[in-house]
């Protein structure tokens, strides 16, 4: 069904009900518990979650199946908020144009510099589009001011003129961004228990749309083309001596990659109608490779897992402070509680920078593949307690076969 | 691909599951509050939102240890800072209408993205019903559409561009820190005493909001002294090294070197001017001088022996001998070993003055808030103006404040302060050269300076 394999098809329902169900399960602590301090169920969280999620999945398109590291892919997000925002204060607070608008600019900018970039490969066409992309962001935060309003960020006001809709509401407050007069804001609340579940409206477009956009890079990485970006990884000259140019394979998958970029940026201006010029900035390039390493490069689902990853650690740890450290570990005699306080502090609050690291490093060097690779040996080690024999014919086969890339 | 068989029994399992799943966000309707992240229980929430990695993380901290003074003192605990001095007595240390005052931080990352990403999670997680803080105004003007939007008050921390209560100003946000129009309206008559009418000056301006406004205010506050601008040059923020933007003022033929450059920045150009002998060189038979309109106890630290003799202008000083001052430096001391910056200053202050407003408004409704802190007719002495009203109080270190209501600006009395020459300890740097009074730093809501903006209607949220 959809043209997917029935693997693949269970798959893809996995991701859809997982993420569907996203509000229940990152809300595993009762709301009055210590431990509610790592729930990460708000809509704010849950939003980026789902569309940094989009932006990795895109950078995997490229990075993944051609091997081409781009350390520039920050530019086309920042572009593409950049064009919802003006779609926001020129037409309408639909969320629909603007999206569609940061997309279709995000490409163009990616076909721009893809054309340029793409004359090389390896390291050169890191710093490349590693160049481009500062030059992006120098442009944005001081050149361009005009357009992007510089570091302050591109913002909505009350005299926006807006064609189709109003500058300002009745009660004289911005209108907010809304689907076809369904408000992204909007959220519904549930208690049960001592538990309270949050629905966001904004939430669950930007969940559907992941969802699409997990299905379209699973079609293109099980396709012919997605094979041929396979063969560039493997080996680029050899397919140079069979004929082929892979020049327009790799553009395209470089122009696909910035679309979904602009495409999360779009979604990320939707949901917060601002766009700032540091989204374009080295860091958040560098963010977003680190996502795919972390989840595990090539496959589907690791840029995902990096996403949410790096984003929980970004919201959740960095505000654990040290009030929130002496209460957990309140049960202690004095001393100890001290002790413990001061062993955690530097790995909490400012300090989340190191904790990622510190994981990042842990990772990389024992699990070379990532999370994904991480899941695939508990899984490994469960089916062998469970069967007690090992289900390869081989196991000492080297080179080893590679793992399907939907796992 | 396969081909994918249907049962039955699979068709129905998944149909209920998704069907499922698209129907529970609108299955249930939402909780019916009277405003966003109403304090049902015995307690308070407040989100403190500071920067704890990035080039203004020393401020950040500075700014977490006075909101932790300031909620210790607000439930009773500690010496009571300036609830002892501050001129309204509803406060009483029993928390904010007897509800025990807690909080949440989070880090700005001097990011307008991630400071509203941290916002945000308070006001959605944690349930904050205030969030202040933040030390650049580019944060703070995207945290105040935020909170705006939200249906939150938000107390400004260390802003001091003219549009954070000028073109940006929103009804749910208030500031206490002066503005770049007050600094230059300060320093002006202090540089025309001390250097003279006839000055040519040389701009150096950081490329973001406070930058150009700090520009333009000093521009206009200089020019009618009749110094004459040579030249304005935007230099990139954090750029590190600025001898390449320091070598042209040498032959420029200006005599005044103005830096618009705050925390790191400001500690490396003035750093590279001191280093080419900017200071030593005579021009036009006069000796070279350089300004900085901004100053912090914090920036004087990192720039060390270069600050001597240098003016600027600062929000608030440790060393002042007011009553509110006293107390404040004396219980900050106490808890952490050292004074407060003019940082840590405002966000105390700006913490006591929301938690006032609710007392007084008997809600933490925002709009109640909101009119409690616009607070009526009281007006600030001496100065004939029908922008003169709003929320007047004393006892929090600058004198008499007024909260005015037209743009939720505080006015006082600003410090025009001057390196020490002779420094007797690592916090006494600065030495405060003159008290400017409000009347000379007062313009009106509509100043061109500020104009384009409303403050729109409060908003209450959900």
């Amino acid at each position: 069904m959809l043209g997917l394999s029935k693997k693949d098809l269970t798959f893809l329902l996995i991701v859809a009900v997982l993420t569907l169900c996203a509000p229940f399960l990152l809300n595993p602590f009762p709301t009055d518990s210590a431990m509610a301090q790592f729930n990460a169920g708000y809509p704010d969280l849950m939003q980026r979650f789902v569309i940094f999620g989009i932006f990795a999945i895109g950078f995997n398109i490229l990075f993944g199946l051609t091997g081409y590291l781009s350390f520039g892919h920050a530019a086309f997000l920042g572009v593409g908020s950049y064009s919802a925002v003006w779609m926001f204060k020129l037409l309408s607070m639909n969320v629909l144009p603007a999206i569609l608008l940061s997309m279709i600019i995000a490409g163009l900018f990616s076909v721009l510099i893809g054309f340029v970039s793409l004359r090389r490969s390896g390291i050169y066409f890191s710093i490349l589009t590693l160049a481009f992309a500062q030059m992006s962001f120098n442009l944005a935060y001081s050149v361009l001011t005009p357009i992007t309003n510089g570091e302050t960020g591109l913002q909505l006001t009350l005299d926006d003129p807006r064609v189709l809709g109003q500058s300002a509401t009745p009660q004289g407050g911005i209108p907010v961004t809304s689907l076809f007069g369904i408000e992204m804001r909007a959220t519904h609340e549930l208690a049960v228990g001592g538990w309270t579940f949050q629905f966001n409206a904004g939430y669950y477009l930007c969940a559907i749309v992941m969802i699409l956009a997990f299905y379209v890079a699973l079609r293109i990485f099980r396709s012919p083309f997605g094979l041929m970006l396979r063969a560039v990884k493997s080996n680029q000259n050899r397919l140079n001596y069979t004929g082929l140019n892979p020049k327009p394979y790799t553009l395209a998958a470089f122009v696909i990659s910035g679309v979904y970029a602009g495409l999360a940026g779009g979604l990320l201006a939707s949901m917060d109608p601002l766009a700032g010029a540091e989204r374009m900035q080295w860091t958040a390039s560098g963010e977003v490779v680190l996502m795919t390493i972390l989840g595990g490069a090539g496959t589907m689902i690791g840029p995902v897992l990096g996403a949410g990853f790096i984003k929980y650690f970004e919201n959740i740890f960095s505000k654990i402070n040290d009030t929130v450290l002496h209460q957990w570990f309140a049960f202690m005699p004095d001393g100890m509680e001290d002790f413990f306080v001061f062993l955690l502090h530097p790995f909490v609050g400012k300090g989340w920078h190191l904790t990622l690291g510190i994981l990042f490093m842990l990772v990389v060097t024992f699990l070379p593949g990532g999370l994904v690779e991480g899941g695939q040996r508990i899984a490994r080690l469960l089916r062998r307690e469970r069967t007690d024999s090992n289900d390869r014919p081989d196991p000492e086969h080297h080179p080893r076969e590679t793992p399907h890339v939907a796992e | 691909m396969t081909k994918f068989d249907f049962t039955r029994r699979g068709v129905l399992k998944t149909g209920v599951a998704t069907g499922a799943g698209l129907a529970l966000p609108t299955i249930f309707t939402s909780q019916a509050n009277a405003f966003t992240n109403e304090p049902t229980g015995d307690t308070v929430t407040l989100g403190f939102n500071v920067p704890q990695t990035g080039p203004y993380a020393d401020e950040g901290a500075d700014e977490l240890r006075a909101y932790e003074l300031a909620v210790e003192h607000l439930n009773g605990g500690g010496d009571g800072g300036m609830l002892n001095t501050f001129s309204s007595k509803v406060l009483d240390g029993t928390g904010i209408l007897g509800k025990k005052v807690e909080f949440v931080t989070g880090d700005t990352q001097t990011k307008s993205d991630a400071a509203r990403a941290s916002a945000k999670s308070m006001i959605e997680k944690d349930g904050a019903i205030m969030i202040t803080g933040g030390s650049s105004s580019g944060v703070a003007v995207a945290v105040q559409g935020l909170c705006q939007e939200a249906g939150v008050i938000f107390m400004a921390g260390l802003t001091h561009s003219n549009d954070t209560t000028g073109k940006d100003k929103k009804a749910n946000g208030f500031r206490h820190f002066f503005d770049a129009y007050m600094s230059g309206a300060a320093l002006a008559p202090v540089l025309a005493k001390m250097y003279g009418n006839d000055r040519k000056a040389y701009h150096l301006t950081a490329d973001y909001t406070w930058g150009w406004t700090q520009e333009e205010s000093i521009k206009a506050a200089t020019e009618a002294l009749g110094w004459e601008t040579v030249e304005t040059v935007k230099t990139p923020l954090a750029a590190g090294d600025f001898s390449s933007y320091i070598a042209p003022v040498l032959n420029s033929g200006a005599d005044v070197l103005i830096l618009n450059h705050y925390g790191g920045d400001m500690v490396n150009s003035l750093t590279n001017a001191v280093q080419f002998g900017l200071r030593e060189k005579q021009v036009n038979g006069k000796n070279f001088e350089i300004v900085v309109p901004l100053y912090s106890r914090l920036m004087a630290k990192g720039a060390g022996e270069n600050v001597k003799g240098i003016f600027g202008s600062t929000n608030w000083h440790w060393s002042l001998q007011d009553e509110g001052s006293k107390a404040f430096v004396q219980s900050f001391g106490q808890k952490y070993g050292f004074p407060p910056s003019q940082a840590a200053h405002t966000c105390y202050v700006q913490t006591l003055l929301y938690a006032d407003a609710v007392q007084r408004a008997g809600s933490f409704a925002p709009c109640a808030v909101v009119e409690a802190l616009e607070g009526g007719d009281s007006s600030l002495p001496g100065i004939d103006s029908p922008a003169n009203k709003g929320f007047l109080f004393d006892g929090l270190g600058n004198g008499q404040t007024l909260y005015r209501s037209a743009d939720h600006q505080c006015f006082k009395d600003v410090l025009v302060v001057k390196g020490k020459d002779n420094p007797t300890s690592e916090f006494d740097l600065l030495e405060v050269v003159e008290v400017t009074p409000v009347s000379q730093v007062w313009y009106e809501p509509d100043h061109p300076m500020f104009a384009g903006g409303s403050l729109g209607e409060c908003n209450n949220g959900a």
